[in-house]
């Protein structure tokens, strides 16, 4: 066998590392990534994290192997060496470039736009297009999706538990394997409601439905945060939410809905928005 | 008294000093500022106390002033500005006086860098001290930063003065180190690579510098108002809702908007009307395109960021309704504008950098740039894609959904101009001579950082992937790799390779190797568990996070603790090696075929002594007998004269 130029020697290599490398972060990197597999939007976007992370990597190795050897290799070696080949371009590499990194690019997008389409998109505005399809086998035919509004003011979350009776409470609770429509709104600055292992992140605007899809499958706690400075206690606007058994999920809703009935009545009845009446400014 | 060769005689040595003093300089500056500033103070206190009660006059004395201040700074930054003397020009034209360009002239020795000065090499240095200056007060505000997130609980700042170290920290940054490259490099640089004695509008030229000053001190002040809650990107409403101190980021923005649009205007006129005879698009050093493709962003999308501004000042003073929605507002409107601006702002910040990679990495392999018009259409397409691209910030803001696709492909498309760089520079080293001096390690560090940088920008635009990274730490490591380990190392490989011809003395090797290597291991260890935190779902600007994630959280900041070392390591080595051991550096101490490195280390006042005639690129390295110009056998006026 011939000896291997510089530049199949270079592609060798890169196509060994790869091979180890994306078998390395595929075995132990993919299983971490978030946000995990608490819901089904969460599972369809740690998917989308692992096809990134391993064109990445693909990506990653390409450039180390490439300027590793390059800069061991072609090192000038003594001070007198003169200057190198004056090579001022290579027509051919410049256009496998091109056409391949474009096909990269668009097959990305078009992995992205597939993965949205499955519901994996967070706040999506008033109108939303893309609802969880992914999560239609869980969703049966009597079972419309579980209202709930999100209404976050500084620094605090409220929960309305719209499909319930529209009682307000202080704690998010909801019933695993169900999908949920969230109505994220602000009653004065932006904040944005965010809940990290099950992949939901809508900003709550003032004056605005934002509207986001959600179905936790795993039963347990979830750390809920505010992830849009809202002035001074920001980092103290988190939340501990519990995703329970559908049969406990009707016991909270019951003593729950009790517990503030005195109250309830005097509740504006439910908007997408709130202002208020008299306007003022920032709430 | 002794003159530094190429310097011409003060023509003030031997005046009294309180007559020197009587001018149009620093100090005016500042004296006419400061009254300004009270005069707009008290101004605005008498004319706010004179409304009517009922609506706007009880602000008059309460902590709220807003009108009060606003027009205090803006008066203060009229009044520096004539006390440099930038009225005098017009003033005297608008009398009859021919034009001139006398203040180049006027003064010589170190006053020179304190007043107006159109010689744009002085521009040049002042800009490299004034946003070196800036860089390290924000760079101090970052320490602090790190410094509260060693321990979960709140630690030494109160809620209030950690969101105003951040934003300050933000603002700041995003404020100066857009000008970062164009300011100290480009003005310096762009008449002597493209043959030119000077910038199209020399005045301008030191207006932008002398405003960007004026803007930094405004910022500062915003610490003794109240400080600024919102973080760098300024939202409304809480941007309504904010103390006086908002007023100073309002103005500081506006100011810096106003400074880069008409840095990016002088940029562009300069290379496409002073090119010397036979400089074609095509023999241009890719620097000098790196300056047009940012030039341009420079030039169109500041004047977004005014106006978005001069809404939120109206919004906060004369209660207009802009961005509240009580009134019939939205704050998805300032979210828009901003953001219009906000990203190509970051192009503007990242496209200087590819243009100093790619000029540096041929003169260290010793081989011409690899594929020079695909470089130059990376360039122009990132520049024009950019426009395309903002929604990207706020995927989950509760836009129309139908948009996201649209703006993840045009995001994930910006990548492919991107990548263009990349290949060029891997071209540009195969079979080369490569030479590890100072200035190619830093290009390096910044491939290795920009990889980083750019991956991580496939994620965030990847609108599932975005949902959990946005507001993220992982997004707060995407933007520092990019803008850190992108521009900040290009912008030191620019500083060791071109401060010898600037200053006409070597940086020291040793010391500066001892920079790179604390700098990369300290920056990759700073920002890379970053990506890690993000992913755990740290969020951004929190004061407080959970403590199972402070062991990572401590480790980042040390390694914060060291990068802040690194950089008083190049301090060092810049008092050391340019005021002690003043090592000569000789017209070309980097074997440099490039049209500047022809010349003299310093550049004397008038650059060129003949105009040359440009006979082929600067990158005509291992081919026999080429040259980047000749002189030109007669004298040949420079692109307008002067």
């Amino acid at each position: 066998m011939r000896r291997l130029g510089h530049f199949e020697r270079v592609i060798v290599i890169w196509l060994v590392v790869s091979a180890i490398a994306m078998t390395l972060v595929a075995i132990f990197l993919t299983p971490i990534l978030p946000p995990g597999n608490g819901g089904a939007e969460a599972s369809s976007q740690r998917f989308d994290n692992e096809v990134l992370t391993l064109v990445s990597t693909l990506v990653c190795a390409l450039i180390f192997v490439y300027f590793g050897y390059v800069l061991i290799v072609f090192r000038q070696r003594r001070a007198t060496d003169g200057d190198g080949p004056p090579i001022r371009g290579h027509a051919r590499a410049q256009l496998v470039w091109v056409v391949t990194t474009t096909v990269t690019v668009l097959f990305l997008a078009a992995f992205g736009t597939y993965e949205l389409l499955g519901g994996a998109g967070g706040g999506q505005g008033a109108k939303p297009v893309f609802k969880s399809f992914s999560s239609d086998q869980l969703v049966s035919a009597k079972d419309p999706p579980l209202q709930v509004q999100v209404i976050a003011q500084q620094w605090q979350f409220t929960y309305r538990y719209v499909s319930n009776g529209g009682f307000e409470s202080a704690q998010f609770v909801l019933p695993a394997n169900r999908q949920v429509e969230l109505h994220v709104t602000s009653l004065d600055v932006i904040h944005s409601f965010w809940i990290p292992s099950l992949g939901v992140k809508a900003d709550a605007n003032p004056g605005f439905d934002n509207i986001a899809y959600l179905t936790p499958t795993k039963v347990g706690n979830v750390r809920i945060q505010c992830a849009e400075l809202c002035g001074l206690f920001h980092g103290y606007m988190f939340d501990t939410g519990r995703i329970v058994s559908p049969s406990a999920f009707a016991a909270f809703v019951k003593s729950q809905s009790q517990f503030v009935s005195p109250v309830t009545k005097y509740l504006p009845s439910f908007s997408g928005k709130y202002l208020p009446d008299p306007a003022f400014r920032a709430g | 008294m002794s003159v530094a060769p190429g310097q011409q005689q003060n023509p003030h040595a031997g005046r009294p000093l309180w007559r020197r003093l009587l001018g149009f300089h620093f100090g005016t500056g500042i004296v006419l500022g400061i009254g300004g500033f009270y005069l707009g103070w008290y101004g605005g206190h008498w004319i706010v106390n004179g409304l009517n009660p009922a609506s706007l006059g009880y602000f008059g004395d309460t902590g709220q002033n807003d009108i009060s201040l606003f027009l205090a700074y803006i008066l203060g930054v009229i009044g520096f500005l004539v006390g440099l003397g930038f009225a005098n020009y017009p003033l005297a034209r608008l009398r009859g006086y021919p034009p001139s360009l006398r203040e180049k002239e006027e003064h010589t020795g170190i006053g020179r860098f304190f007043t107006l000065n159109t010689d744009h090499k002085v521009v040049g240095m002042q800009y490299f001290v004034g946003i070196g200056l800036f860089f390290f007060i924000a760079g101090l505000n970052a320490m602090l930063i790190r410094f509260e997130l060693l321990r979960p609980e709140p630690n030494v700042w109160p809620a209030g003065n950690y969101l105003t170290l951040v934003t300050e920290h933000g603002t700041m940054m995003m404020g100066m180190m857009t000008s970062g490259i164009l300011g100290p490099f480009a003005n310096y640089l762009v008449p002597l690579m493209i043959g030119a004695r000077r910038m199209a509008f020399p005045r301008i030229e030191a207006l932008t510098f002398w405003l960007l000053m004026a803007a930094g001190v405004i910022l500062l002040s915003g610490y003794f108002y109240g400080g600024i809650p919102t973080g760098w990107t300024g939202y409304q409403p809480l941007n309504d809702q904010a103390n006086m101190g908002m007023d100073a980021y309002i103005v500081f923005f506006a100011l810096v908007g106003l400074s880069m649009c008409l840095l990016g205007l002088n940029m562009l006129a300069t290379v496409i009307t002073m090119r010397a005879p036979g400089m074609t698009w095509t023999r241009l050093p890719m620097f000098v395109w790196g300056v047009i493709s940012t030039a341009v962003l420079m030039l169109l999308a500041p004047p977004v960021l005014i106006s978005v501004l001069t809404m939120s000042g109206f919004d906060r003073t004369i209660q207009t309704g802009f961005f509240v929605p009580a009134q019939g507002g939205t704050s998805y409107l300032f979210e828009n504008l901003f953001w219009f601006f906000g990203h190509p702002e970051v192009y503007i910040l990242a496209l200087p950098g590819f243009g100093i990679v790619l000029e540096l990495l041929p003169v260290f392999a010793r081989k011409p740039l690899w594929g020079y018009r695909l470089a130059v259409a990376g360039f122009l397409g990132v520049s024009l894609l950019s426009w395309m691209v903002w929604q990207h910030h706020i995927f989950v803001s509760g836009i129309n959904s139908d948009l996201r696709p649209f703006y993840m492909l045009s995001t994930e498309l910006i990548s492919i101009p991107t990548g263009f760089t990349f290949l060029c520079a891997m071209g540009t080293l195969w079979r080369g001579q490569i030479r590890y001096r100072v200035p190619m390690l830093f290009c390096l560090g910044w491939v290795f950082n920009f990889l980083f940088g750019g991956l991580s920008g496939i994620f965030l635009s990847d609108v599932p992937s975005d949902v959990d990274s946005h507001g993220s730490f992982f997004s707060m490591a995407h933007f520092h790799y990019t803008i850190m380990g992108g521009l900040i190392f290009a912008f030191f490989a620019g500083v060791y390779y071109w401060l010898p011809k600037m200053t006409g003395f070597m940086l020291n090797e040793r010391l500066g190797k001892i920079h790179f290597w604390m700098m990369f291991v300290a920056f990759n260890s700073t920002f890379g568990p970053l990506f890690a935190l993000g992913f755990m779902g740290m969020a951004r600007r929190d004061v407080t996070y959970p403590s199972n994630l402070q062991p990572l959280n401590d480790w980042v900041s040390a390694s914060a603790f060291v990068l802040g070392i690194s950089m008083l390591v190049f301090l060092f080595n810049l008092v050391y090696s340019q005021l002690f051991a003043r090592v000569p550096a000789g017209a070309n101490p980097w074997e440099s075929k490039s049209l500047e490195f022809q010349l003299p280390s310093p550049v004397p006042v008038h650059d060129f002594d003949r105009i040359p005639v440009i006979t082929g690129d600067p990158y005509g390295y291992g081919e026999e007998g080429s040259v980047v110009a000749r002189p030109s056998p007669v004298p040949v006026p420079a692109g307008g004269g002067a």
